[in-house]
């Protein structure tokens, strides 16, 4: 999995690409820990993620967790595989995903 | 019937997928129903490595089976660590919010989701985990 991010001030977005799994998520949940720190606006872009298992998840229900204390995060692009996984484990109603 | 026997350890999740996966791209799978099987395979195999032999580590072995009619794959888990029931776990509340979620119990409730069925026995110091999708 790659990993892009760009920060603009407090302003973070992070691009997947690849498969956000157990073998790749704790390089993703490293790059959060020292990088959320005063973000107030976190997005992830998940246009080029083709897979995310429960491992995923639970860095993304984290990420949550801490925006909802320090400001807003967005999911952007997700594709239908991986709208399919937020909408059975109720996902689609505790993250805020764009359309 | 294939089989694949290695060590139930995390980094050799990575063999077992592509194991599984070469079975599935010979036949004519949706990319649904591709995604759907190896998450169901990560979460099933990945619980042997974390759970069945703690702190030790000891054999898991995977084995696949396609059927005709009606077309489906089936797969079965076993393990000779401790017994464990997956299935046995209540599921999570998935209609709490963000701050009240738990973070966990997500990797079985998809498997049950997403297959067609999906069966528990341990027998003779065996975990037998089966579960079957139609294709």
């Amino acid at each position: 999995m790659t990993i892009n991010k760009t920060q603009d001030g407090s302003k973070l977005e992070i691009a997947l690409e690849g498969r956000l799994d157990t073998m790749t998520t704790p390089s993703l949940e490293e790059e959060i820990k020292n990088s959320i720190e005063g973000i107030t606006e976190l997005v992830f872009d998940l246009k080029d993620l083709a897979y995310v298992s429960s491992a995923g998840l639970r860095v993304l229900l984290s990420a949550q967790k801490t925006m909802n204390k320090q400001g807003t995060m967005t999911i952007r692009n997700a594709n239908e595989e991986v709208l399919e996984i937020f909408e059975v484990t109720g996902f689609i109603d505790i993250l805020n995903i764009e359309e | 019937m294939r089989e694949l026997s290695v060590e139930a350890r995390v980094d050799n999740l990575e063999q077992v997928l592509a194991f599984v996966d070469e079975e599935i791209d010979r036949l004519d799978c949706s990319v649904k129903i591709r995604t759907q099987i190896d998450v169901a395979v990560e979460e099933l195999f990945v619980n042997i490595a974390h759970y069945a032999y703690n702190p030790e580590t000891g054999p898991a072995t995977v084995r696949i089976e396609v059927e005709k009619d009606p077309p489906a794959i089936s797969i079965t888990f076993i393990d000779k660590g401790v017994p464990y029931d997956p299935l046995a776990k209540a599921d999570p509340d998935i209609t709490l919010s963000a701050d009240d979620r738990e973070i966990g119990g997500l990797g079985i409730f998809m498997v049950k989701k997403s297959m067609d069925s999906i069966d528990y026995e341990y027998k003779d110091g065996q975990n037998t985990l089966h579960i079957r999708k139609l294709i």
